[in-house]
């Protein structure tokens, strides 16, 4: 593949040679993948140094890489200025929630959209892709009126509950559902086992990868979600970390920046761990289903 | 005759029983869909509609709705104020919305630079995609530090070793939307990356090397078999761009709170200006009514085209 970005060339001179020029590109591709990379990484550089300086560093021209003295303080002073790990702790609750609640109710409707024939199959289906149309924004304010009623602002349940099903879910553990052979289950008919027994013990673990995919997109959307939990919440104990560091950094007045890059380390780093822990899969579902995470 | 007649009793019970079967089938299925179904009623369809009738009506919380007919969207459409209000919102979406032409070029120039098989190039796909994986709103965080409108500012320190004038960045009414797009650009690249390399991953290499068998260099493979066979993937990341466009609500919430003078008042922005601001539920409705025609309008073109793809691809 490597040969794509190399001009062919027919002189025979070393240098317009194809080895020359395969070797020269492979620099220059190095060069400029490494300083766009790290142009990328850089806010991500500037934040970890200015999560360990002190004041006296922040404020200074010209502007300082790596910390004189490493000041750990601004982490404590994070967690002791809010509740940050009530906020982890809230949003810990939510995310897992959905994602469990997302997995159990995608895999059941997508097991009926796969491997069962009845009556409004159709409509049924495109109702659901109609959900794909319906923005956040536009439910917005009726869902907040629904919670009101419900007397579900600042609970756990009004922040799970609207969530728990996915239309983008369904589409893709229906396609790994429509791989099983069907002679699967008619073996497992004969062999007396219940339909829903064999969804479980035997369609779940041969769709693991897709399960997995969807399970870390519900993750990753839910702990990143912000606009619901910031009208959904008023009560500072029941912030998921996103409102919680919003308040934070509006209320503090917008100074302690050492402080407020700590808090953002603090929101990003379970993320990034998780990605890296599971980084094929993630970036795999997202190139064969097309979904944002 | 006797013979035909038990012939057809059969195939009668057997459909009935096979009806029965079918029946109870139907039952199970529907059993299986309640759980998503309930909730899509409840918090998806349920709320569209309430978004439709309540457009209609003159409801300023804590008072009862009131019927005004079209009034909300003469408002949005026709008043002095709120036309131009909702006008500037509109127009501001769109200039937001430059940032996915940038985005989708960045993505693709890096895209391709990534489809190779060299050593590293792992660790350069997790760099790119680091932003789009971190969090809005810390994100917005970070970034307010970099805008910094004092010299100690990242950008500004930049600047002023260029020994060009400082800025008030997302403090100046005129730089605060290019602000949010850059940053929009930044941390939407990782994701159209993933997407691009699929596409270009998907593209036959025998015609590559068909077309350099034809003499064609770099330049023109690019153009005659990577760009036309990309079309329907850059069509999608543009249309996810968009909707996302229309979205996105979190840095503008953390950053600009829709300011400097209203420079970077989005239509979700003013949404949610409206509802949990102003708590005009019936206007805020009608933007959401507004919004919803747009998506679904751009939705129905994705559908379009990712089918299409699917039946070609």
């Amino acid at each position: 593949m490597d040969d794509i970005a190399v001009p062919e060339v027919k002189s025979q001179t070393y240098l317009k040679s194809k080895r020359f020029q395969s070797a020269a590109g492979k620099w220059l591709w190095y060069i400029v993948l490494t300083l766009s990379a790290f142009i990328v990484v850089l806010p991500f550089i500037w934040m970890a140094s200015t999560s360990l300086k002190g004041p006296g560093e922040i404020f200074t021209y010209p502007p300082q890489w790596i910390p004189q003295e490493w000041r750990f303080q601004n982490y404590i002073d994070a967690f002791q200025a809010a509740p940050f790990a009530r906020y982890f702790y809230n949003s810990a609750v939510v995310a897992i929630c959905v994602t469990i609640g997302q997995l159990v109710s995608c895999s059941l409707a997508a097991y009926a959209f796969a491997r069962m024939e009845f009556k409004g199959k159709g409509l049924l289906f495109s109702l659901f892709l109609t959900t794909t149309m319906i923005s956040t924004q536009v439910t917005l304010v009726p869902s907040y009126l629904i919670i009101q009623k419900l007397h579900w602002i600042d609970t756990y349940q009004g922040l799970i509950v609207p969530f728990i099903a996915n239309a983008f879910g369904v589409f893709m553990l229906r396609q790994a559902f429509m791989t099983i052979p069907d002679e699967l289950e008619e073996a497992a008919k004969l062999d007396g086992c219940s339909r829903l027994r064999f969804m479980i013990q035997i369609c779940l673990p041969l769709i693991k990868p897709a399960l997995a995919a969807q399970a870390l997109f519900a993750f990753m959307g839910t702990w990143n979600a912000y606009l619901w939990p910031l009208v959904i919440t008023n009560r500072q104990e029941m912030r998921t970390l996103q409102i919680g560091l919003r308040y934070f950094v509006s209320q503090e007045g917008g100074t302690q920046w050492g402080v407020y890059m700590a808090a953002a380390m603090i929101v990003i780093l379970p993320v990034v761990a998780i990605y890296f822990t599971v980084q094929k899969s993630f970036v795999e579902g997202i190139a064969t289903t097309g979904l944002k995470g | 005759m006797s013979e035909a007649e038990s012939l057809a009793k059969m195939t009668i019970s057997s459909s009935s029983r096979k009806k029965q079967r079918q029946r109870k089938e139907n039952l199970s299925a529907y059993a299986y869909l309640a759980p998503s179904l309930l909730i899509f009623a409840v918090f998806t369809f349920f709320p569209a509609i309430f978004s439709g009738v309540a457009s209609f009506f003159r409801w300023n919380l804590p008072y009862d709705p009131v019927f005004a007919g079209l009034k909300n969207y003469e408002f949005l459409f026709v008043d002095d104020i709120g036309a131009a209000e909702f006008g500037n919102a509109v127009l501001n979406t769109l200039y937001f919305m430059l940032g996915i032409p940038i985005n989708i070029l960045v993505s693709l120039w890096i895209a391709v630079m990534l489809n190779r098989r060299l050593p590293a190039v792992g660790i350069f796909r997790t760099a790119f995609f680091l932003p789009t994986l971190t969090s809005m709103a810390a994100i917005s965080v970070v970034w307010m530090w970099l805008y910094h409108p004092a010299d100690y500012g990242l950008f500004n320190s930049i600047l002023i070793r260029f020994g060009l004038p400082i800025q008030a960045w997302l403090r100046d009414p005129l730089l605060a939307m290019p602000c949010l797009i850059v940053l929009g650009v930044w941390r939407g690249m990782g994701y159209n990356i993933v997407i691009f390399l699929a596409g270009l991953q998907s593209i036959p290499h025998d015609l590559y090397e068909a077309s350099k068998i034809d003499g064609a260099n770099w330049f023109g493979q690019f153009r005659r078999i990577t760009l036309p066979l990309l079309s329907p993937t850059t069509f999608y990341i543009a249309i996810i761009g968009v909707i996302n466009s229309l979205k996105a609500f979190t840095e503008i919430d953390i950053m600009t709170q829709g300011g400097p003078l209203g420079a970077t008042t989005t239509l979700a922005y003013y949404l949610y200006q409206y509802a949990f601001q102003y708590f005009q539920i019936g206007l805020a409705s009608t933007v959401a009514v507004v919004l919803f025609v747009f998506i679904l309008v751009l939705t129905l073109i994705q559908f379009k085209v990712v089918e299409r793809r699917v039946h070609y691809g």
